[in-house]
């Protein structure tokens, strides 16, 4: 098993005639993706490389194809739309690659998915891969290996950096998966480590929070509470000046609030082994496990 | 994007909110003649004189004079002009009539990230700094989250102002000024509005004497207008000149420069270069997609800070080409010197192509960020 992704994940690309969508569909294939439909508004009837439909609407692409998962590689100024239209037609995982989407758009759309049942994973993310069984979004293929670790982040490239450690030590990963680093996110790390949980194919898992907001400090909690597997954590932005952003839009010191010392001491009281630089996650898992 | 008190005010009273009036000057003849001319309009001929910066405690920092007249005025004017307040040189400054004030209290939205909604705050205790009453008596702020898909309901907003007001006229004035806010937060796309204070004076109105506002950056390519409010002399030149080059870079009191893709994997370098005794001198991330251009530009800003004594690139190659960082580097040193030395950590997509790249243009490259970062701040101590 895995999470969110898997060998049954029928994947419609929205935006896959674009620059990004197009490269990341590319790889996605090679990658061994199912891949079904891609969907730009205004190339309908078109083939994609060959072999994947595209369709105008997600509509239509879904009625057609039977896609199940979405990932967006729209414009920030239409990916609100894009999310709103993946979530009408019935997809139940929306993947939101897109960085720069307006947070006000994002307090509309939460709601409308919420009511559709639909579960939106980003914005601003690199998305989420089930080693050698499905890839969605952005997360190099080559670094990972299947194996029973689950990976949760708030960042890209420090996870590729750490899933990295990972694989060349011989820990595989059952399922790797980038939250993204906006204020307001579909998916949170409690949604990630419940799912992992549940996962009979996960045995420990690896958390990679940053600076800004409460939504490690409350993840703590629930390790605390509920979780049996082992947890190593990482927080992003030890000497992060306060009332900056770092780059992602959620990732800021607000007043005195959301500081890594902060999560680290909450990582620390619940029970999750607190790593103080990515080349500590191997040593503190095999300690753990 | 944060707008000066000004302008928040001009976007408040466009969406109707009762506003003092109240005139920017850069001179202190300027503020001598405005003040000349709003001493007719409440005061008895006094006015204030308030620095237009983006800091709080400016009151403190004595950014904010009271004047008996115009004279006055411009005295204060030109000891405010020119002043700085927490690093921000005051070249501007907001003159406005004193207001008798009865009371005072806050009124504010966030876009409160637990709740995912924007949240309405108000307290009593208006006129000194929000975060202190949230510390010091958090049972005197009033909260109202806000379903985006309604707005801010008559009841709601009623029902806060009337933790503000016990006379209904007041109550109702200041729910109007609510839901007004509210409408006011959506059309700028804004991330924080302030009325701080929200006053009554003494016959009984209720006006906004001050104003502050936060612009979402992702709302500033479909508001050109309030994008055109920018100021840029309120930022860092580098800031401006990195933002100008698509990076985003944030300069800080360390020795050791850093470059690096993701801004994740840039919190995480910055942090280690501290771990091994370190201090970084910046935060820069040249972003998901590989230019060589960008890391031209990148090295241009970082080799001008002089506090850095050594530079360290850590890219882990997936979107990024290391191909494409390592040509960036070389054809950086071609355009000018590189006054400090270098230390490269580079892994993933073409690792071995930028390697061969570097290695023909005299630099060696790691793969080890540890290692990596160990060497910068060896480099930086050396120097």
């Amino acid at each position: 098993m895995s999470i969110f992704v898997d060998e049954q994940t029928r994947l419609l690309v929205q935006g896959i005639t674009g620059r990004d969508g197009s490269f990341h569909t590319r790889q996605m294939i090679g990658y061994g993706t199912k891949v079904v439909a891609g969907v730009t508004p205004g190339k309908g009837g078109q083939v994609f490389d060959g072999v994947v439909p595209v369709f105008d609407t997600v509509a239509d692409a879904v009625r057609e194809t039977r896609a199940n998962t979405s990932v967006i590689y729209v414009p920030a100024a239409v990916a609100a739309s894009a999310i709103f239209e993946a979530a009408d037609a019935g997809i139940g995982l929306i993947v939101c690659i897109t960085e720069g989407i307006p947070v006000l758009d994002v307090t509309r759309v939460l709601p409308f998915l919420h009511e559709r049942g639909a579960r939106l994973i980003g914005p601003n993310c690199p998305g989420l891969i089930s080693p050698s069984k499905s890839k969605v979004g952005i997360i190099p293929g080559n670094i990972c290996q299947p194996g029973r670790i689950g990976v949760v982040s708030r960042s890209g490239t420090l996870t590729y950096e750490i899933v990295h450690q990972l694989s060349t030590h011989g820990m595989g990963q059952s399922t790797c998966i980038g939250i993204g680093g906006d204020p307001l996110i579909g998916t949170n790390f409690i949604h990630c480590l419940s799912a992992f949980h549940a996962d009979a194919d996960t045995d420990a898992v690896v958390m990679i929070g940053e600076i800004g907001g409460t939504d490690e400090q409350q993840a703590a909690e629930f390790v605390q509470t509920t979780m049996t597997k082992p947890v190593v954590g990482f927080i992003a932005g030890q000497t992060a000046p306060p009332g900056r952003r770092m780059g992602h839009a959620g990732a800021i010191i607000s007043g005195s609030s959301g500081t890594a010392a902060e999560k680290m001491a909450a990582f620390a009281r619940a029970g999750i082994a607190v790593m103080k630089r990515p080349a500590d996650v191997v040593p503190l898992l095999k300690e753990r496990m | 994007m944060n707008l000066h008190e000004y302008q928040a005010r001009d976007i408040l009273r466009r969406h109707g909110i009762p506003i003092p009036p109240g005139e920017v000057a850069d001179t202190p003849e300027e503020v001598r003649d405005t003040a000349q001319g709003l001493g007719g309009k409440g005061g008895g001929g006094r006015v204030v004189v308030k620095a237009q910066v983006h800091a709080g405690g400016r009151g403190k920092a004595g950014g904010v004079k009271l004047a008996k007249d115009a004279a006055e005025a411009g005295e204060h004017a030109a000891r405010i002009l020119g002043m700085s307040i927490k690093g921000l040189p005051v070249r501007r400054v907001l003159v406005t009539p004193a207001a008798d004030i009865a009371s005072e209290s806050y009124v504010g939205i966030i876009v409160d990230r637990a709740s995912q909604r924007p949240v309405l705050m108000v307290s009593p205790a208006g006129g000194v700094d929000i975060e202190e009453v949230a510390a010091k008596s958090p049972e005197r702020i009033h909260r109202q989250a806000i379903d985006p898909r309604y707005g801010l309901l008559a009841h709601q907003a009623l029902g806060l102002a009337l933790k503000l007001y016990r006379e209904m006229p007041q109550a109702r004035a200041a729910a109007d000024i609510m839901q007004r806010l509210y409408a006011a937060f959506y059309a700028v796309g804004a991330s924080l509005m302030e009325i701080n204070p929200l006053v009554t004076t003494p016959d009984g109105t209720v006006a906004a004497l001050d104003a502050k506002i936060v612009v979402d950056d992702n709302e500033l390519e479909r508001h050109p207008e309030i994008a055109a409010l920018r100021d840029p002399s309120a930022e860092a030149p580098s800031e401006v000149q990195a933002r100008q080059a698509g990076l985003t870079f944030i300069k800080l009191e360390g020795s050791v420069g850093c470059c690096v893709n993701g801004a994740g994997l840039a919190m995480a370098t910055m942090d280690l270069v501290k771990y091994y005794g370190g201090e970084p001198a910046n935060f820069l991330d040249i972003g998901g997609s590989s230019n060589p251009q960008k890391v031209v530009d990148a090295l241009r800003i970082i080799t001008a800070d002089r506090s850095v004594r050594s530079i360290l690139f850590n890219i882990f190659g997936g979107i990024t080409r290391c191909d494409d960082v390592a040509n960036g580097i070389v054809q950086a040193t071609q355009q000018f010197p590189m006054n400090v030395p270098l230390v490269i950590r580079l892994t993933g997509t073409n690792e071995a192509l930028a390697i061969e790249i570097l290695t023909k243009a005299g630099f060696s490259a790691l793969t080890d960020m540890d290692e990596a970062v160990k060497q910068a701040v060896a480099k930086a101590r050396a120097a």
